[in-house]
């Protein structure tokens, strides 16, 4: 067939254009603008070269931040995959229990951030929280306020919490797409359950699983709500992560070149990562 | 191998069936010997899968005994049942190459990784797929899975027997006739039991020694093809087998002579009392079209190439007969049946007919 072409079909193209360059790449020139300037108030910048970012990648509390996110991601992503794989499978795949347990995995999804960090913020205080009360009430010490451990503790039992549901159902629906046939199959063949989990369960949610992983490692990476909310990045700076430390620097300090700068590094560190995690998930796919 | 007796065996999707009408299996009550190759013929919903799935063990009947040489197999599960089952669709496992596929079966039942990699081997060359042992099952064409969903049955040689549901239905005509010759192949070296489930009556007749014709949760009749053909024994079989199906037309019968409107028809025999309306099925092949006989008015002649059928009208009903090539329509066209191929239903089932 014969390609047309003619470049008036541009002008389709041009209200995309205009929207994402108001949204993205204006924006994102500011912060690049910011992030090679310094200034001492009155919109009066001076040329700062790349000082921020030699700053920046020099600070021992922005790396202690970023071990932490990526700690924080790992350990999330240990719980909410396995756990989430496992729900699904044990989800009913018909009758009155499948309607009932879809809205009961999506009501977390439904809750917004900051209350789910209030929920928390009050369950976990030991005066009046139900969780921290009853805990200390059995010999428990748990505060998450002055203790480092148990404030991770509480960040990552309400990550699970909010976010597990979505690797439910994704794996869910990847699941009930499984025709009997498969199933019947392999008890003529003799297999195990472990071995319908691997050879038919697991490579029908691997497309699913990919996204899963995704969603929740940008997710859980760029984390900022929950834990402002109940820590504020206590106790200490224990709970700091990327986002909570950066607007600290942009908006509490008001440092706006290296807050830029450290938002751009920042995306490049989420734009790497990502693209690792997709290239690596389906070349492996690739493969096989 | 084994022999498969079943039992009486009725089976409901419901929980509490009350009447008839709540079986999906009426009453099956059936022996398929050791060795042998059977079809189960009859229009969709007529309860051939169910029985297949319950002869394999994924469903158990709610009513009824099954028995494999003699041993009762009602409980047990479809593994410890030792069957092999083929599906409609190709299940295959793609993660896996097609030997692992094959081997898979095995594996399962820790059988040592020698005796696999004997059994794997014979059973793709078997299959003739010796050549992409190694390729990942994910790439392979419709009827090339399905090949392997056979081999995973076939790698076993241990099994009580093979049982198929529709198995060619996603497979290229030309393709069919070279896996249907095989399977035959296959049957006639190894002398497995096979049960072929199809609502293909060509498929059913070139497959099976003994074609087990179904209708509406029930066995209608059990018999070689040739038998099908020529005594259909209700008058189901008459129109289900057979293209185009049997003549059946509403008769009176008097002795040795049946009478349809005005006129009247030589019987080979005297037909024995009856119960209900009673019909005389006679195939088109045996209708006999020339210049003497009943008269009858053309309403369309259908070219198949190798014959014409002709489809005419006799004392107001519709009757269809085969000519052959060559032969022509009369000009005045008139028809006689061959008594051989009368049959005479009472209530739908056949009545033998005396000397």
């Amino acid at each position: 067939m014969e390609k047309t072409w003619n470049n008036k079909a541009w002008f389709l193209v041009l209200p995309v254009l205009v929207l994402v360059a108001f949204s993205a790449v204006i924006p994102l020139m500011t912060v690049v603008n910011y992030s090679v300037q310094d200034t001492f108030g009155n919109n009066v910048f001076f040329w700062a070269g790349t000082e921020w970012f030699e700053e920046l990648l020099s600070s021992s509390r922005f790396w202690e931040a970023m071990v932490r996110n990526l700690i924080f991601s790992f350990i999330i992503l240990a719980i909410e995959v396995p756990l989430g794989i496992f729900i699904a499978l044990n989800m009913p795949k018909k009758g009155w229990g499948v309607p009932v347990c879809l809205v009961l995995m999506a009501l977390p999804l439904l809750i917004p951030w900051n209350v789910v960090g209030t929920i928390w913020q009050v369950f976990g205080r030991n005066d009046i929280g139900l969780l921290g009360y009853y805990l200390n009430a059995i010999g428990i010490d748990y505060n998450y306020v002055q203790d480092p451990f148990d404030a991770w503790v509480t960040v990552i039992i309400m990550d699970v919490w909010h976010w597990t549901s979505l690797v439910v159902l994704l794996c869910y629906a990847g699941l009930v797409s499984i025709p009997d046939a498969f199933y019947q199959a392999a008890k003529i063949d003799g297999a195990s359950r472990w071995a319908v989990f691997r050879y038919i369960q697991l490579p029908k949610m691997q497309r699913v699983l990919l996204i899963a992983v995704l969603l929740r490692f940008m997710d859980s990476f760029m984390i900022y709500t929950e834990p402002f909310v109940v820590t504020g990045g206590g106790p200490g700076n224990s709970t700091t992560f990327l986002s909570i430390d950066l607007v600290k620097t942009a908006l509490g300090q008001f440092d706006l070149g290296p807050a830029a700068a450290m938002s751009l590094v920042y995306f490049l560190i989420i734009l790497l990562l990502s693209w690792v995690f997709y290239t690596v998930m389906t070349n492996y796919d690739a493969e096989r | 191998m084994a022999r498969i007796d079943v039992n009486h065996v009725r089976h409901s999707y419901l929980p509490n069936p009350r009447t008839d009408a709540d079986f999906a299996l009426r009453e099956v009550h059936h022996t398929f010997e050791d060795g042998g190759a059977y079809a189960l013929l009859g229009p969709s919903g007529c309860g051939k899968t169910t029985l297949l799935n319950i002869i394999s063990g994924l469903l158990h009947p709610s009513h009824g005994q099954l028995l494999f040489n003699g041993r009762d197999v009602t409980k047990l599960s479809t593994q410890e049942r030792n069957i092999a089952q083929v599906f409609q669709f190709p299940v295959i496992y793609d993660t896996m190459t097609v030997y692992d596929n094959l081997a898979f079966p095995l594996r399962n039942r820790g059988v040592p990784e020698a005796d696999v990699d004997r059994k794997v081997r014979e059973t793709l060359d078997m299959i003739d797929l010796a050549s992409w042992a190694k390729k990942k099952a994910r790439g392979l064409t419709a009827d090339q899975k399905q090949k392997i969903s056979l081999g995973r049955g076939l790698v076993r040689s241990d099994v009580n027997a093979i049982l198929f549901d529709e198995p060619l239905t996603v497979i290229d005509p030309h393709m069919k006739w070279v896996l249907r010759s095989q399977l035959k192949q296959l049957h006639r070296r190894f002398g497995y039991t096979m049960v072929y489930v199809t609502h293909d009556q060509t498929e059913a007749l070139t497959f099976a020694d003994q074609v087990v014709v179904m209708y509406d949760g029930g066995i209608v009749q059990i018999g070689t093809p040739a038998e099908l053909f020529e005594r259909p024994r209700h008058t189901f079989v008459g129109y289900f087998i057979g293209s185009p199906g049997m003549n059946v037309m509403p008769v009176a019968v008097e002795g040795k002579t049946a009478v349809l409107g005005s006129q009247r028809i030589e019987l080979p025999g005297a037909p024995k009392a009856g119960s209900g309306a009673v019909e005389l099925g006679i195939r088109p092949e045996y209708v006999r079209l020339g210049r003497d006989g009943m008269a009858v008015s053309i309403s369309k002649i259908e070219d198949l190439g190798r014959h014409k059928v002709v489809r005419a009208k006799l004392e107001g009903r519709d009757i269809a007969a085969v000519l052959g090539e060559d032969e022509t329509v009369p000009a005045e066209p008139k028809v006689l049946f061959d008594p051989a191929g009368i049959n005479i239903y009472a209530d739908s089932w056949r009545v033998e007919m005396g000397a």
